[in-house]
């Protein structure tokens, strides 16, 4: 059950500057009764994008006619709280390819991968360069390259590498899924499991 | 060089190391819960598969479940066909389930240690943060993905890139009203909600050996909090009595053989962490949170910092918390008047939270203005509230005993704290809206919970003791 290929992504971005965005922001917890893993990007990040009468919050960034693109950017530790794996979905689904941080919190970075979204950690001055360019021109674009893990601000060409696992890479550049991967090891893990339990 | 305790654990459960990539790591036992599953038994049905290991998986409906008349029908239509497709999958694939209404029902994290599936030296995952709670018993415990609940069910492996590791000291004798909950919401204070992000933290040091194995749990419970995968304390005689004769322990010569086993699960002298912190336990008093994450914790008796003192780089961050929750920078909070208060969770919903909060009540009354969810983490725990008792304190009281859950803690159901309000709550996380939109949580201690119960206000337990 492939994931799908991640290929160089090149976009405008949708900034969001505000530090621990948790889980529970990006999807709340009452959005979580689904069975299936469809239709949460509807609800991404709702409380923050919608007031208490459902109508859309003008200047929030999501509803901001001056940003779009697959390309999501928020403050240092996006992603904490709560595993549930619904905030990945709900940024796969609302048609995010790529989430751009200074720090993600550990099982939200497992969680997208496993979506073929991809995390990328940038440093702290980098992404500070990022958010004062979208301000001063909405239209700004960001160019990822996963192959040679650069990310670069277009219009600049200032460019820095970013970090991820080989093993990651392959898959998210072939759309390997691990769950595929782990069954191909089953004979490994019955041996292991033999010698384990003696 | 010596090992540390997560190393020892976690290479015995290594299958195989990927080069330049994560590890597939056997797990031994996974709890699921209806919220977070079943995306992975649709996920590996459609690749034509059973669940591999179905004994080594325990299943509790938890978080999407009411506390009032947990024998009736769930009226909520999503809420139900959510909780029936978790019996429905169970059955499908053979694996132990505890519903509502079973003796057994409970919090996941509250369950996996009473019955005594938790045990020393065991990796153990679930799709919930608070995994980390297992820790408390010598685990590594953590909480995963659906995609990872999947794999567990394909495999009983995840693959996992092997975490730092970090370790906090603390020393000293804790003073009179001050919890194990102080204690995490005072590292938290410390260290920040990232203060140990990419870390598996081992606690140490004699306030850590002096706490209950209820206690530790609590503490271990709120790892993921600081961002860290997970947290544990090395097994003692402590640990190993609170298992004995559990259910699903090992029983007799099997016990005995475990715990000589369960005894060379410590640190090494010589074993290197790659970051150390040491705190004094008799700098800690009761604790309370003022912002949107629970990193921004302070001393009851404190003022919330001035806008100067902070980070420029957070104070975006820390306005926002502010406006969220209504209050001012250099605001003191003791004496301030709030609607709720939560006693329950993971995080404090077993027998000694309880026995605390009826220590406190015993012979008082509930503040009229203020609403409460008191919840038990589990029917044991529930039996045991009601067999020593703390029941009729808590009726005198004027409180109100629920059913067990998840209740308020993410208010899944209809334990909800309306908008604008403000909770004292003994749980884990005070996010924007995680007890219903735009509730403000305070969190803090069973006995700081208590106080405000009594007063109406945010207290300093210690008055009362």
């Amino acid at each position: 059950m492939a994931i799908e290929k991640f290929i160089t992504t090149i976009s405008r971005v949708v900034p969001i500057p505000i530090e621990e965005i948790d889980t529970d922001q990006i999807i709340p917890a009452r959005f979580l009764k689904a069975t299936d893993k469809k239709g949460f990007g509807d609800n991404l990040f709702r409380d923050w994008r919608y007031d208490k009468n459902n109508q859309p919050i003008a200047d929030f960034p999501l509803n901001n006619p001056k940003y779009s693109g697959c390309i999501l950017v928020g403050g240092k530790n996006f992603g904490c709280g709560s595993s549930r794996e619904h905030a990945a979905w709900a940024i796969a689904d609302y048609g995010f390819k790529v989430v751009v941080s200074s720090f993600f919190a550990d099982i939200f970075k497992n969680n997208v991968l496993n979506n073929g979204v991809l995390p990328v950690q940038v440093s702290e001055a980098f992404l500070a360069k990022i958010f004062a360019a979208v301000d001063a021109n909405p239209a700004t674009e960001l160019k990822v390259d996963l192959v040679n893990q650069t990310i670069t601000l277009i219009a600049t060409n200032e460019s820095e590498g970013f970090e991820i696992n080989a093993y990651k890479k392959d898959c998210l550049l072939n759309g390997f899924d691990d769950i595929d991967y782990l069954i191909s090891k089953l004979p490994e893990i019955e041996a292991f499991e033999k010698k384990y339990k003696g | 060089m010596g090992k540390t305790l997560f190393d020892k654990i976690w290479d015995a459960h290594v299958v195989t190391e990927i080069q330049d990539g994560p590890s597939i790591l056997y797990i031994d036992r996974q709890f699921i819960h209806e919220v977070t599953s079943p995306q992975a038994f649709t996920g590996i049905e459609a690749r034509g598969r059973k669940v591999f290991r179905p004994a080594q998986i325990t299943a509790t409906a938890d978080h999407n479940i009411p506390t009032m008349d947990q024998h009736l029908p769930i009226k909520e239509y999503l809420s139900a066909f959510q909780v029936e497709k978790l019996k429905e999958n169970c059955a499908r694939h053979g694996i132990t389930y505890y519903g509502l209404g079973d003796e057994y029902n409970g919090i996941v994290h509250v369950v996996g240690p009473e019955l005594g599936y938790t045990q020393p030296g065991m990796t153990i995952v679930c799709g919930d943060s608070h995994t980390s709670t297992h820790g408390a018993f010598g685990t590594v415990a953590f909480g995963v993905g659906t995609s990872e609940v999947e794999m567990v069910f394909a495999s009983q492996c995840i693959m996992q890139p092997k975490p730092k590791r970090m370790r906090i000291t603390i020393n000293g004798e804790l003073g009179k009203g001050v919890t194990s909950k102080d204690v995490i919401l005072y590292i938290l204070s410390k260290l920040t909600a990232s203060g140990a992000t990419g870390y598996f933290i081992e606690y140490a040091g004699s306030t850590i050996r002096n706490m209950s194995m209820e206690a530790r749990m609590t503490v271990c419970n709120m790892s993921i909090e600081l961002g860290a995968r997970g947290g544990m304390i090395a097994p003692d005689q402590k640990t190993f009595d609170y298992v004995k004769d559990r259910k699903y322990a090992p029983q007799g010569a099997d016990f005995d053989k475990a715990v000589e086993k369960w005894k060379q699960l410590y640190s090494d002298a010589d074993a290197v962490f790659d970051k150390e912190y040491s705190f004094d336990a008799t700098d800690i008093i009761p604790m309370i949170t003022y912002g949107t994450n629970p990193g921004l914790g302070m001393k009851i008796t404190d003022k919330i910092p001035s806008l100067a003192s902070v980070d420029p780089a957070t104070k975006e961050t820390f306005v926002k918390a502010l406006q969220y929750m209504g209050f001012e920078p250099e605001q003191q909070l003791l004496g301030k008047e709030v609607d709720w208060v939560f006693v329950g969770s993971c995080t404090n919903g077993r027998i000694e939270d309880f026995r605390l909060l009826a220590a406190m009540l015993k012979g008082r009354k509930r503040a009229p203005h203020i609403n409460t969810y008191i919840v038990p983490g589990s029917y044991l725990v529930e039996k045991q509230i009601k067999e020593e008792g703390l029941d009729k304190i808590f009726a005198e009281a004027d409180v109100e005993l629920r059913q067990p859950g998840c209740s308020s803690c993410l208010a899944m159901n209809e334990d909800k704290v309306p908008p604008g309000k403000y909770c004292v709550a003994t749980s884990n996380r005070n996010f924007e809206g995680r007890q219903g939109p735009g509730a403000r949580t305070i969190l803090a201690s069973p006995l700081t919970a208590a106080a405000a119960i009594i007063t109406g206000k945010i207290t300093d337990p210690r008055e009362f003791l």
